[in-house]
């Protein structure tokens, strides 16, 4: 557990070193993420090494880590009902436009490169 | 006894809020297990408890968030521990570059331009367009793209909180009904929109979808750094 933590804290600290001297405007956890996927593919990291263990440890409770932040939504709780109408139309709207957007342009240019055999065959699950 | 003393410290430690918070989110879990229902989502039940209990006791908010600070902490490695579902998904990859990253851009586009436009027709003004527009990153980054373009960054959180939990609680039901079926695809759009939030709920769900839709997460917070200038130099 001790060395699978220290993997996924070294590289966040490695990202959010990157991210501050090149002043990338992502996350630094983003880049920690590339740099841990690098490492992964690299080394043929299996499914019993720790640093997957505690992360799919962490990752089986991504929920609970976003309950600080969220609670903040106390704080808004008038502004929230005074702008009730432009919140709700705002994130219900291009929550569901984004996600239609999203979902049926991969559908069909995955199918699209599929049937005009331009891409490499997917593999049946 | 010495009853004031133990009150006074009470108010004073991290324990009380970090007990209850580890606790309303157990809570949900056992719900989710139980019930199965799409509402029984650890992340919506844990927050209606812990603002019932903020509100109730006249706590500050700032007063809970330092208290809960280590379970924040997490989220960082949290998110660099999403590389692992892809990469146990990354022969799945293959020929998915080109249809992910023009689905991504124009979800990217809709979020941020959609998000500006629809709260200034309804008249909510141009701060509380501002800080909309960043919505579907991850927290952190919707935070930092909130302050940059003058809007309220912990309201930007709260509103990216906000439609992650819509997207643990509807979003899988909205692509059956959408007939999105691919599971790269669900989970890039789940991903898109809802970022780390719908993630878990995809990770839940099942093992490719999961996948995709922290590597969504991962390129959306990208492409909103990238298109947001552009979107807010256009509509603001």
């Amino acid at each position: 557990m001790i060395v699978g933590l220290l993997w996924l804290l070294a590289c966040q600290l490695a990202g959010e070193i990157v991210v501050r001297l090149t002043d990338a405007p992502i996350p630094g956890a983003v880049v920690g993420m590339v740099l841990l996927f690098v490492v992964l593919r690299w080394r043929r990291v299996g499914d019993d090494s720790p640093v997957v263990r505690a992360g799919d440890f962490l990752l089986s409770h991504l929920q609970l880590f976003f309950v600080p932040a969220g609670a903040g939504v106390v704080v808004y709780l008038t502004l929230l009902r005074q702008h009730a109408l432009p919140i709700a139309v705002g994130l219900l709207g291009t929550w569901l436009v984004a996600l239609a957007s999203v979902g049926w342009i991969v559908t069909l240019l995955v199918r699209g490169r599929a049937t005009t055999g331009g891409a490499v065959p997917e593999e049946v699950e | 006894m010495r009853l004031h003393a133990t009150w006074v410290w009470l108010h004073t430690s991290p324990l009380p809020w970090l007990v209850l918070t580890l606790a309303a989110y157990e809570l949900g879990r056992r719900l989710r297990a139980r019930t199965g229902h799409p509402l029984a989502q650890p992340v919506l039940v844990a927050l209606v408890i812990v603002c019932v209990a903020i509100e109730a006791t006249g706590t500050s908010y700032a007063v809970y968030r330092s208290a809960t600070g280590l379970i924040a902490f997490f989220l960082g490695p949290a998110t660099v521990a999403l590389a692992i579902p892809l990469h146990r998904q990354s022969r799945r990859l293959r020929g998915l570059a080109v249809p992910m990253l023009l689905g991504l851009l124009a979800g990217t586009v809709v979020s941020t331009a959609g998000g500006i436009l629809l709260v200034e027709w309804c008249g909510g003004g141009e701060t509380l367009a501002r800080t909309m527009a960043p919505k579907a990153t991850t927290t952190p980054v919707a935070i930092a793209l909130a302050d940059r373009f003058d809007g309220i960054p912990a309201l930007a959180a709260v509103f990216a909180i906000l439609v992650g939990t819509l997207g643990a609680v509807a979003g899988p039901t909205v692509l059956d009904l959408l007939r999105i079926r691919d599971h790269r695809a669900r989970g890039l759009a789940l991903g898109a929109v809802s970022h780390g939030i719908g993630t878990s709920r995809a990770l839940h769900d099942d093992a490719a979808e999961g996948a995709f839709a922290g590597l969504s997460m991962g390129l959306t917070a990208l492409l909103t750094c990238l298109v947001l200038p552009v979107v807010a130099a256009a509509l603001l």
